[in-house]
């Protein structure tokens, strides 16, 4: 077992368990809306396994990142989310 | 998991650390090769044995990953190949770092995903597939009291709804779109198949109180934010079911876009192989889902037989192993025409049901006169960041199109790294 990290989502600092992806953490910490479509609308991760890319998010600078596919990190930051 | 070693030359590449491809690493390394096996996922075990705690694995993936290790197989996870730009040559993307790796044999072992056929509402937050609801789980998602409602097909709905009731959550609608008849017909293949009925009977009992309704599905999904309802067919009726979660999807369809640049020729089931589990392209085996949907075990065989074939030792025809990976190819078979989406599901979506989702193309927006090549160069379908990895297989069902066709660069790896992989290393550019 993996101790809790830190990570920072939109800014503001979350604790979470150290063992889940990226993609888990922000479902856990109640983020539904990973991206929005060209209509504003939320989307969130659907396949899980890295095929649909709808998990991508921008993590420490680098945009498109597929959440699912990727652990947390301690000070890890995950922006453009919420 | 990170490489000891990273060769940037080896005898054996596999693609894949699931069932096929831990197998295939294991034997092909036991005959003397060097093996480093790639996988996109943070950890070995492929979907079936996705794990946060490896001591919560089933003994057998425990034994194999042992096995792989003690027989000095490289594993890089967060690992996959982008390009191959020439005959033994890939280009992979190592976490970020992109770099060139040569190997004298390459086996494909790259699974499946789900299909998704679309339906009003499936890109609300919360609408996840069968298999998504279960990895999400499995790395560790908080679904206790949360109310799940799961329409799928095959036998992938049992495993995942006993992991849902195990995990805590309110199973509100447990829904396989085949037909009894259909079912009846499996059931009766499954008596040659002790363990899998014991299987299937013990996930059963995992989410005994639910229901189990065949001949059932969702239409629609409502919600503004988030999912918070399905419609479902029901006994015959349309049904309202308020949850939080729905689980779902039309079965499996096998990976092979990387097969795919390799040149190697798709079958009616995945990628075409022959008996040694050799591709139409020299130097190419491949293994597991990828060539059609079968299951772990039968996927162990193929990874079995293919490393025997890539290191010059095969099987002789007719070899026992032969015969029980047949019998898994037969079964798999069976188990497609038995769970073959019903037509309902393809008359779902609305013309303003989104089709292709990294686009933003609707079912309105294409003909389904058009051919596949049409409509990418009309609207963008396909083209998006999963390169139509969920539309593709949904466009097949749809409208009869092709095969969604790959290329390179799979899985968009970021600017930065291409451009330094580039810049260090001119020739890859293909």
């Amino acid at each position: 077992m993996i101790g809790d990290v830190t990570i920072v989502v939109d800014g503001a600092p979350r604790i979470v368990p150290g063992d889940v992806t990226v993609a888990v953490a922000l479902l856990n910490a109640g983020v539904f809306a990973f991206r929005r479509d060209l209509s504003g609308a939320p989307r969130a991760p659907l396949c899980g396994m890295g095929s649909c890319f709808e998990c991508r998010v921008r993590v420490d600078g680098v945009a498109n990142v597929r959440s699912c596919l990727l652990p947390v990190r301690d000070g890890m930051h995950i922006d453009g989310v919420g | 998991m990170t490489p000891r070693q990273q060769r940037t030359s080896v005898d054996v590449l596999v693609v894949g650390a699931g069932p096929a491809g831990l197998t295939a690493a294991a034997v092909a390394a036991e005959y003397g090769a060097s093996v480093l096996v790639l996988d996109q996922n943070a950890r070995a075990g492929g979907q079936i044995w996705r794990h946060r705690d490896p001591a919560s694995m089933p003994g057998i993936a425990r034994r194999l990953l042992q096995r792989v290790h003690d027989a000095r197989v490289s594993i890089a996870t967060g690992a996959r190949v982008v390009d191959t730009p020439g005959t033994g040559e890939f280009i992979v993307d190592f976490r970020g770092r992109v770099a060139r790796q040569h190997a004298g044999a390459v086996i494909l072992a790259t699974g499946a995903k789900e299909r998704f056929l679309p339906f009003p509402g499936w890109t609300l937050p919360g609408a996840v597939g069968v298999g998504g609801l279960q990895a999400l789980i499995k790395n560790g998602l908080r679904i206790a009291g949360a109310r799940v409602a799961i329409s799928g097909t095959g036998p992938l709905i049992f495993p995942v709804a006993a992991a849902a009731a195990e995990a805590g959550a309110e199973l509100v609608l447990v829904a396989e779109q085949a037909s009894i008849r259909a079912l009846g017909s499996f059931g009766l293949r499954l008596i040659g198949k002790p363990d899998a009925l014991v299987q299937a009977a013990r996930y059963r009992m995992g989410f005994w109180r639910t229901r189990y309704y065949t001949s059932a599905w969702v239409t629609r999904a409502h919600g503004d934010s988030r999912l918070h309802s399905v419609t479902a067919m029901v006994n015959g009726r349309l049904r309202t079911i308020e949850c939080d979660w729905l689980a779902t999807g039309a079965g499996l369809t096998p990976n092979t876009e990387l097969a795919q640049l390799l040149g190697c020729d798709l079958g009616p089931y995945g990628v075409a192989v022959d008996a040694q589990q050799a591709t139409t392209t020299s130097g190419v085996w491949a293994a597991g889902e990828c060539t059609g949907i079968k299951g772990d075990q039968a996927a162990r065989i193929e990874g079995e037989i293919a490393a025997r074939a890539a290191v010059g030792v095969p099987y002789a025809h007719g070899a026992p192993a032969m015969r029980r990976r047949d019998a898994g190819v037969r079964f798999g078979r069976a188990l497609d025409r038995a769970f073959a989406p019903r037509a309902e599901l393809r008359a779902l979506a609305d013309a303003a049901t989104v089709l292709c989702r990294c686009e933003d193309v609707r079912v309105g927006d294409v003909d389904p006169a058009w051919t596949q090549r049409q409509a990418k160069l009309w609207t963008r379908i396909g083209m998006g960041e999963c390169q139509g990895a969920v539309c593709g297989p949904a466009c097949v069902a749809l409208f009869g199109w092709g095969e969604n066709v790959a290329r390179p660069p799979l899985g968009g790896p970021p600017c930065g790294a291409w451009g330094d992989a580039l810049a260090k290393d001119p020739g890859s550019v293909s």
